[in-house]
């Protein structure tokens, strides 16, 4: 029964839908189709429920290789080493777009499809249910007996006019209670047989139609803000100031409409950055957390406010938000060459190699030594010696710092013009002087130590930056990694995604069904019957056909109606 | 295991789900013992059943007909007429079966014990008990017996009480034994009411879709009774034959139409609150990872598992799929789910590194 013009149109595949039969079946029903016949075959089955299926199924298996095989856009450095670790099918394996899963012909293909598929079925229904909505109840069946639901009352009179009255009171009295109920009605009256036909739960069609083209929203959210969604990656030590210009940014990810000169001007300055530690003994001894990174944040021509970020608590500043991605130690390092002069004085952030950040840094030396300098550092805030003499770090606070270092001497390698990372050395072109296979010892330095560079080039000295404390607490600068997003997409995602949400919960729970009630006068009886009817699942049917034909029975009672009041109902059993 | 020595707050905790495993075990045995003897009871009331029949017969036919044999096809509808029946029979007016009663008892000692040992834990932790994959299982199997006990007041869904303190049993014994975890304070991503409510939401739909995937199975084997016993009535003529059609219990249960459109109630409920720990999901990655979607491993599993209950949904929808096909999606996607849960809180590497095991 799905010819009715108040019935949400389905794709013909749909379960509900009549059973193809050999004259509406097949495309054009014979003979040629024609160019316009395939097309309009093909846009059925692509619009098809079997096809939405399909695509579905086939959404979710493409999404899965994408958790086993790392993706060059969650895990860069993942897929860095899965190329290191299997180089043979690496390549194999990049041809497929496995490590772009998401962006991947493939999986893009799925998805697009799947959205025409989604447009094309939701634009019919659409049109079709803003008429259903305009639209009578249908007409009374003939036989209500025969429905999901259905109950039927006789009630006596003493003659054909009270018998007639309260026929028509009795159709009267549901004809508004439905209403009352939500239900949109319609009188079908005949000569001896008076009915209301009401219908309600448009809310249904109207919630999955929402439902779907929100999903259509959160595609487009997506798509079209991110062309204005930038992403960018910036490394500040305490002390010192970040300003809001490409030329500050270590990596900028910027959307296809974002203009690069217009960033907001702004500064942020990282005045400390704090953290606390389980205290060795207890549980979880040594994890840190409760980081913090306290800002001093400052516009052109305004006052400096004080700002922070946390973990979970982004700073908001400008319509950009600020995040906190990683923290680390960054030593201060001052070299001199042989005759004494300063040649580098930096504190360089480290990369932190384990939970008791141990970290790695390197530093570069192009001028002012006899020749090019390279160091490849290990930073230990709490050094302890294995038995082989290399060291670990025990804790991740300053308890007892150590910096150890491995000299190379040679060609850096940065005078190509080509960049190259602050995190790497390429020792290629260089020679060893200490550390390693050398020969030498690799350099070992605490806070406030120099010493001698191998080969006479100069001093190394890790400064202090608390000289005068008792311990080592203060005595390394530390720095945070922060991200700036400005992501133009967020919001809308999520004004469609609470759409959808709400859209299915209506597309699932309002119930959509019809309700009839009929008073057939015989003479001086009266035959109420009361039938339901749900249009998709309806669970509480029954129930709320019983419901409302005892409450409208109940009114009928009362002696409110004109007329005499009828004699006792005798209840018939429902044979059904 | 925790340190034995002094009775902390957590090994009370541990004493109390290990308490709640066994109860539960003894539950799965009452519930099993249950199935097992309803082949019997149908036996017993199917022979009332053709009795009345054969009387009804003969009263039809005058006392002429003599035939004595009931069409297997009409025993069978009425049977699951009564099934239905005593699915939504109120509380007070349900069978006696002795075993599901010890068993249901003893589900529910057994949830005491293990809501003691969650709450215990939540205590001795001073936060939401479901912060590492240890204390997620113990809230997670605990939400699962809730549901199923809550849902007991509406329906009478002992059959499948097997299914759900096996299930527990199972994970809730592999977590005890596998995952625990000592108490650490929380890591700072974790920090967010987001673990409340995502975490939470995330457990309560994986309870709705172990019921549906327990129904969904077995209305796939009422299914293929179905199927068997209307092969045998074309066969025989309409003769109740004595071949073997499938396990007794299933003559005590609804018909595999009725259990499918149980089983779609529970993963439509499933589904919103799997749509809902999406969206939470991802305004907390928003928070702590500064995007909202990143296709981290464990987001790209709650996605397959969004988009296969999408597709169950459909697939309930569309003509040829109704039925026995949209069962497997149903299956297939809790089998996702539990996927998603162990192997790859386990294995995979990505983003959610707190399943506080190394
Ligand atoms: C992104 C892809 C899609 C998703 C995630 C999706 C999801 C859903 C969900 C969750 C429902 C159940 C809620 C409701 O009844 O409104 C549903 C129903 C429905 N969908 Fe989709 N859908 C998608 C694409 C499509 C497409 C392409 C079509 C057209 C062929 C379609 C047609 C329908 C229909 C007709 C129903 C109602 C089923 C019924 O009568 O019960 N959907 N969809």
């Amino acid at each position: 029964m799905t010819d009715d013009v108040t019935d949400p149109l389905r794709p013909s595949d749909h379960a509900d839908s009549p059973a193809p039969d050999a004259s509406t079946g097949g495309a054009a029903g014979g003979g040629a189709l024609g160019v316009v016949g395939w097309l309009r075959w093909g846009w059925r089955q692509l619009t098809s429920m079997r096809t939405a299926l399909v695509l579905l199924l086939l959404l979710a298996i493409a999404a899965v290789p994408g958790s086993l095989v790392p993706q060059r856009s969650a895990d860069p450095n993942g897929v860095r080493q899965y190329f290191v670790d299997n180089a043979d099918l690496a390549p194999v394996l990049d041809k497929l777009s496995l490590f772009d899963v998401y962006t991947s012909p493939w999986f893009s293909a799925i998805y697009i499809l799947l959205f025409v598929s989604l447009v094309g079925c939701v634009i019919p229904r659409t049109k079709h249910h803003y008429k259903a909505m305009r639209a009578q109840p249908p007409r009374t069946p003939a036989r209500l007996a025969r429905l999901d639901a259905h109950r039927s009352e006789i009630l006596e009179f003493q003659d054909d006019t009270d018998a007639a009255a309260a026929a028509a009171t009795a159709i009267e009295a549901a004809q508004q209670q439905l209403r009352k109920a939500g239900y949109r009605v319609a009188r079908y009256d005949g000569a001896t047989s008076l009915s209301v036909s009401a219908e309600r739960g448009y809310l249904r069609e109207t919630g999955n139609l929402v439902f779907h083209a929100a999903l259509v929203g959160v595609l487009l959210a997506v798509g079209i803000g991110g062309g204005f969604t930038y992403t960018g990656q910036t490394v500040i030590i305490e002390g010192r100031t970040w300003v809001n210009t490409m030329l500050d940014y270590t990596s900028f990810n910027p959307g296809r409409f974002v203009d690069e000169d217009a960033l907001q001007p702004y500064a942020l300055t990282l005045d400390e950055f704090s953290l606390s530690y389980v205290t060795p003994g207890a549980k979880g001894a040594g994890q840190a957390g409760d980081f913090v990174a306290h800002l001093t944040t400052q516009f052109p021509d305004a006052d400096a406010e004080a700002g922070e970020v946390r973990v979970n608590h982004p700073l908001q500043i400008a319509g950009d938000k600020v995040y906190l991605m990683g923290n680390g130690y960054a030593p201060t390092i001052t070299i001199r060459n042989s005759d004494g002069d300063v040649v580098f004085s930096e504190s360089v952030p480290f990369l932190p190699q384990d939970n008791n950040m141990t970290s790695q840094g390197v530093v570069k030396v192009p001028d002012g030594l006899r020749e090019q300098v390279g160091l490849v550092g290990f930073f230990y805030p709490t050094a302890q010696e294995l038995t082989n003499g290399a060291y670990t770090s025990v804790y991740g606070d300053l308890e007892y710092p150590m910096l150890t270092f491995w000299v190379y001497a040679g060609d850096l390698g940065i005078d190509g013009g080509v960049p190259k990372s602050v995190y790497t050395l390429d020792p290629s072109e260089m020679t060893q002087l200490a550390g390693g296979d050398s020969g030498t010892d690799s350099l070992e330095l605490k806070p406030g130590d120099t010493v001698d560079l191998p080969d006479g080039l100069g001093t190394i000295t890790f400064e202090n930056e608390t000289p005068e404390a008792a311990g080592f607490q203060d005595s390394v600068k530390r720095y945070v990694s922060l991200s700036i997003h400005r992501d133009a997409a967020a919001t809308w995602v999520l004004v469609f995604a609470v759409l959808a949400t709400a859209g299915l919960l209506a597309a699932l729970f309002v119930p959509r069904r019809r309700m009839w009630v009929k008073a057939t006068r015989q003479g001086h009886t009266v035959h109420l019957e009361y039938a339901g009817l749900a249009r998709g699942e309806d669970p509480a049917l029954d129930g709320a056909l019983e419901q409302f034909a005892q409450r409208h029975l109940a009114s009928l009672a009362d002696p409110a109606p004109a007329g005499e009041p009828p004699t006792k109902p005798e209840s018939t059993p429902d044979v059904d | 295991m925790p340190d034995a020595s002094p009775l902390t707050l957590d090994s009370v905790s541990v004493l109390l789900v290990w308490t709640a495993i066994a109860i539960y075990a003894l539950a799965f045995i009452a519930y099993a013992v249950d199935l097992a003897r309803r082949g019997a009871v149908a036996v017993d009331a199917k022979d009332a059943a053709a009795k009345i029949a054969r009387e009804r017969e003969l009263v039809a036919a005058g006392g002429a007909g003599g035939g004595s044999r009931v069409g297997i096809i009409e025993q069978m509808r009425a049977q699951e007429t009564a099934s239905e029946e005593a699915l939504n029979a109120p509380v007070g007016k349900r069978a006696r079966l002795v075993w599901a009663r010890i068993g249901t008892s003893l589900t529910v000692l057994g949830f005491l014990f293990h809501l003691g040992g969650d709450v215990t834990r939540g205590i001795a932790a001073g936060r939401v008990p479901w912060s590492n994959m240890y204390e997620f299982a113990l809230t997670g199997t605990l939400l699962i017996v809730a549901v199923y006990l809550g849902v007991l007041f509406r329906y009478d869904l002992r059959f499948l009480g097997t299914f759900i303190t096996g299930l527990v049993v199972v994970l809730l014994g592999g977590t005890a034994i596998w995952f625990y975890t000592d108490i650490v304070p929380l890591m700072d991503p974790l920090k967010s009411v987001w673990l409340v409510i995502h975490v939470f939401v995330a457990s309560l739909a994986t309870a709705l879709f172990a019921l549906a995937f327990g129904l969904s199975v077995l209305q796939l084997m009422q299914a293929r009774r179905e199927t068997r016993i209307a092969a045998l009535a074309k066969a025989e003529g309409g003769a109740s034959g004595t071949a073997k059609t499938g396990p007794g219990f299933l003559k005590t249960l609804p018909s595999a139409e009725a259990l499918e459109s149980l089983a779609y109630r529970f993963a439509i409920l499933g589904f919103i609150f799997w749509t809902f720990t999406l969206i939470a999901g991802s305004i907390w990655a928003n928070d702590a990872w500064g995007r909202y979607w990143g296709f981290d491993t464990k987001e790209v599993w709650t996605f397959v598992i969004w988009v296969l209950y999408a597709g169950y949904i459909h697939a309930r929808a569309t003509r040829g799929w109704r039925g026995s096909r949209s069962a497997w999606l149903s299956i297939i996607g809790f089998t996702a789910v539990i996927f998603n849960f162990t192997i790859v809180n386990m294995f995979f590497k990505g983003l959610h590194a707190y399943s506080g095991l190394n």
